[in-house]
This record gives structure tokens, sequence and C-alpha cells, in this order.
């Protein structure tokens, strides 16, 4: 009883002080904080107005892709105009309605998925392995992988189509999907590992000791602690195989051909077909505008390899 | 940094990595240096050559060439990326809803295909159909990427700090984001100046995420193909023609199979040394930690 009628006492005391001194400190800063403060909020305000700038300055290339891919071509090559005066659907409904120019999206699709998948399964115990253990050769083992990151697609496009060709696997998704593999499961291994290595080792050794097994603790309990590395992960595996096409465009010829190499069939004899070529632009955007959201505070963190 | 425990059984683990990277780097390797030190006419007439080729690309003029244009081009977009990189990031908001909206809209370029990143540019810059171009004849300059080798030039560093410069923002952000606050409520009571609080504090907490960057911007330009050749084809003349793409032309182009492979494997080494560079520095900057 007598315990608990001093404490909320002693605590009113000290909040009461804490709360005096306080309003003391402001007191005695106020008139230096106020010119701080104009100063730092023009510094804001100067801030805003910069970023807005490069924002602006930013999105000018694209809204003129977008802008455009509304037009005629009788209205892009008339002359500039920012807005559509003869607004058509006719490039995006082209694109829609051919299955050779829709198949490209699909394909590209197909073959980025089919790499996300396979680099998040082999990427995921690795990255355990490399934070976690030392073993024979681990060093090495991290530089070689960091190195195909790093390594030209253009020293490797002759022997890459060799390969494939000789291997069968020439104008299959698969093809493309496993060559991406060399860039983006090395840029797995290094984010996931990023992402383990903030994960303390006691969980590990505190589930051992319960009588979990290696396969069930990894996918009961740590798969999920790093549900939002897997997903920044996955996210980065997609957009660097998307943004390819020089490897993509070498494996393929029909089957299995991306939309980067489709759009260049907008240039004919006739000349070039402005419209149907930013429409095709545009769409090829939209998709990496979809997922970034769910990644948003988690891309500097990928980008860095998982080492902020 | 946690103490590891040795496990050689952690192989088993990488195992699956090491064969799929294995299957698509390895063999295609062994390919090139195959190549290099053979003349081949077709598939069943081929002479081994020794070090020939490597004598031949070592002397090539034209590989010179691209090499310097490959550093000058490097070195200029860091030199512009870099501060506006980080000017961006301070600009950025960093609470909010303000802060997510900048933070997607800043990266948007990032996210479009390298192609496309090319065409965007392609059209943006061409005086007749381009905003940019068009600009630019209005205000009395003679502007043509695709007949003016400086014009190309500018074309093809304004596009890649459009496309790149966010990436340096965004590494920048997050690593201002990682500042504490009582570091700037110290500044305040010292009455720290603006450049005082970004000299001392802010770009202290942005080494390591700038040398990161820097480096990635440095070997991904070292080995930038897509754009140029959607832009400007190399042109005019050669003048944007970079050491991937003179690569290219002289393996498919000229099918000159022996010479290019060992071109290919010069270029590998000098991005092999950049890349261990890369690597001790990170390491040796974890160990500091």
């Amino acid at each position: 009883m007598t315990q608990s009628s001093t404490t909320p006492m002693t605590h009113e005391k000290t909040s009461q002080g804490r709360a005096s001194q306080n309003t003391k400190v402001t007191k005695e800063q106020a008139p230096v904080y106020s010119r701080a403060d104009r100063k730092a909020r023009n510094a804001n305000l100067r801030g805003r107005f910069g970023l807005a700038l490069y924002v602006v300055l930013l999105l000018l290339p694209i809204y003129w892709l977008v802008n455009m891919s509304f037009k005629t071509n009788t209205e892009i090559l008339s002359g500039l105009s920012f807005f559509p005066a003869d607004f058509t659907l006719e490039n995006y409904a082209k694109i829609f309605s051919d299955s050779t120019w829709y198949m490209g999206y699909v394909n590209s699709i197909f073959y980025v998925s089919m790499n996300m998948v396979i680099s998040l399964l082999v990427a995921l115990p690795a990255a355990y392995a490399f934070s976690r253990y030392k073993f024979i050769g681990d060093k090495h083992m991290f530089f070689w992988l960091l190195s195909n990151r790093m390594a030209p697609p253009a020293v490797f496009l002759l022997p890459f189509f060799q390969l494939y060709s000789s291997v069968g696997l020439f104008d299959t998704h698969i093809a493309v999907a496993l060559a991406h593999c060399i860039f983006t499961v090395p840029l797995a291994v290094w984010i996931l590992e990023g992402f383990m290595s903030g994960v303390p080792r006691e969980i590990d050794e505190t589930a051992y000791i319960d009588g979990y097994s290696f396969p069930k603790f990894f996918v009961r309990i740590f798969i999920p602690l790093i549900r939002s590395g897997i997903g920044v992960t996955a996210f980065f595996c997609f957009m660097f195989s998307w943004v390819e096409l020089l490897l993509a465009r070498t494996l393929t010829s029909v089957e299995a051909k991306p939309i980067a190499a489709i759009m260049t069939r907008t240039v004919s004899a006739s000349g070039m077909d402005w419209g149907l070529l930013a429409a095709a632009g545009v769409l090829t955007i939209i998709p990496g505008m979809l997922v970034i959201y769910f990644v948003r505070n988690h891309v500097a963190k990928g980008f860095a390899l998982g080492r902020v | 940094m946690q103490t590891k425990v040795e496990n050689n059984k952690a192989w088993f683990l990488v195992m699956p990595v090491f064969l799929i990277v294995a299957f698509s780097a390895i063999i295609p390797l062994m390919t090139v240096v195959n190549y290099s030190v053979q003349d081949i006419f077709d598939p069943y007439t081929r002479y081994f050559v020794g070090t020939e080729w490597f004598k031949q690309v070592m002397l090539d003029s034209r590989l010179h060439e691209a090499l310097l244009r490959q550093f000058i081009y490097s070195f200029t977009i860091l030199a512009i990326e870099v501060p506006l990189g980080i000017c961006v990031a301070l600009m950025m908001p960093t609470k909010g809803r303000g802060a997510s909206v900048a933070l997607i809209l800043v990266a948007i370029p990032l996210l479009i295909p390298w192609n496309v990143v090319g065409t965007i540019w392609q059209i943006f810059g061409r005086a007749d159909i381009g905003l940019f171009g068009a600009f630019m004849s209005y205000i009395g300059v003679d502007y043509n990427y695709a007949s003016n080798p400086a014009d190309a030039w500018l074309t093809v560093v304004l596009m890649d700090v459009w496309h790149w410069t966010p990436l340096i923002a965004l590494l920048c952000y997050s690593g201002l984001r990682a500042i504490p606050e009582v570091y700037y409520q110290a500044a305040r009571i010292d009455q720290a100046s603006r450049w005082a609080v970004f000299r001392h504090i802010q770009l202290p907490k942005l080494a390591n995420v700038l040398v990161i960057g820097m480096l990635l911007r440095f070997m991904d330009s070292f080995m930038i193909y897509t754009e140029p050749f959607v832009l400007t084809g190399g042109g005019p003349g050669s003048s944007t023609t970079f050491l991937s793409q003179s690569l290219v032309q002289q393996a498919i182009g000229q099918f000159d199979l022996g010479p290019a492979a060992a071109f290919s494997l010069v270029y590998f080494l000098i991005i092999l040394l950049v890349c261990w560079v890369f690597y001790t520095t990170i390491m040796n900057m974890q160990k500091d930690k």
C-alpha cells in the first residue's frame, strides 16, 4: 500500500521537475532558436523548391514520352505541342491487338519471374552460409561472385550464344533467366547477407537447442524474420532482369523475344513509327513503377548491397 | 561484427549458387580464353597463335581511343552525379507522406529498361520532335546530337546523369536518415552553420554509402552499352563508342573472334582490378565499424 502510494508521487515530482527544467531551457535559448529556426525554415523552403525543380526536370523526358504516345504520327511530325490535340489511343490499341507485340511483354515478365524465383532459391541458403559460418575459401568465393556482378555482358555475348545453342536452350525463357542469374544471383546473395547479418546469432542457437533441425528452423523461423530483406531482393532481381536487354536479345529469336527487342521493329523503310515506339516505351515503365511502391523504404539498402 | 563459427559443411549451402553461376560464368569464360589464343576460319579450321591477338589488341589504336573515351566519360559523370546526388538527398524530406512520394518519384529513372532510356533521349533530344532539342534551337544553339560530336557527348552525359543520379541520391538519403537527431540538436546549440553541419556531421556519415555509390557507378559506366547504342549508335564517327560497344562491333559485326576474345580478357581484367579495390574497401569499412 505504502509503496503504491509513494511511487506516483515521486513520478509526478520528477516529471514536474523535468518539465520546469525544459521550459527554462527553452526560455533561455528562445531568441537564439527563433533566428536559427527562421534560417532553418528558409533553408527548408529553398530545399523544397530545389527538389521540386529537380523532380520536374527528371519527369520531363518521361512526360514527353507519355505525351507522344497519345498522338498520331502526323501530329508528332507536324510540330511541338505540350498536349495531344488529337488525343488517340490507337498506338496502345495496336500493341494490345497484335500478339507479336504483346507477347513481348508476356515473354519479358515470364523470364524475369523465373529468374527471380531461381535467384532467391539458390541465394537464400548461400547468404545464410556467408553470414553465419567461416569455411575454406569463403572470402574468395564471395569475391568471385561479386566479380560476376561486375562482368560486362558484352564480354560473354558470343560464348553465351554458343553455350545455350549447344545445350538446346536457345530461344527459351529459361535460357534468359539462367543468363541473367550471372548478375542477379551475386546481387541477391549480397543483399540477403546484409539483411541476415542484422539478425542476432542467438536466435539460431536458441532454436537449435529447442530441437529444431536446420531446414525446419530456416523455413519456420529465419525466413519470416528477414521477410523485408527477401522482398527487397526479389525487387532487385526483378529490376535488373527487367532493364537488361543485351543478353536477352542475344539469346532469343522468336519464341522468347523480350519486348525491348521487339521495340526495334518500329524502324521501317517508311520511317520511324514514333507514336508506337513511345507507347511501347511507356508500357515498359509501368511494371517497375508498380513494384517500387512496396519496397520504397528499403530501395536504398538494396542498392547499397544491404550495407547501409 | 559477430564472430562466425568455423564449419566447412557450409559449402553445401553455397553449392547451388556456385553451380548456377559457374554454368553461366566459367564455361563462357573458358570459351573466351580458348578463342583468344586461336585463329579461327570456320569451326573446323583453326590454328594456335599464342599471344599474337593480345599483342595486336594492346597496340590497337582504336582500343586506346575507346579506353581513353571510357575514362573521360566515367570521370565526367562521376564529377556531376556525386555532388548533384548529395544535394538532392539533402533536399529530400525525411518524414511523412512527402518522403515516400519523393523517394518513388526520384527512383523512377532507375526502373526504366536501358534501351527505353536511350529511346526517351533519342526522342527528347531531336530538334524536330523533342522538347530538349527544340529548346536548344529556340535559345539559338545549333544542336544536333546525330551529327555533332560535342552535342552527342553532351546528350550521352546528360542521359547518364538523368538516369543514375537518383542512385547516388537514394544511397545518400538512406545514409542521412541513419544520423541520430541528437547530433543536429548539439549542432543547433553550438550554433553551427549549415556548412559546418554538412562538413562535420553529414559528410562523415555519408562516406560509406558514397564509396559504394561511386564504385558502383564507376563500374557500371565502365560497361555501358545499351543507352549510347540506342541514342547515337556510337557516332557520329566513333566519338561516343565506348569499350563495350567497340568490343561488340569487333566480335559480332566483323566476326574477329580471336582479337575480340583477347580484348574481352583484357577488359575483364581491368574490371576485376577495380572490383578488387571495391571489395577490399568495403570489407575494411566493415572491420572499422
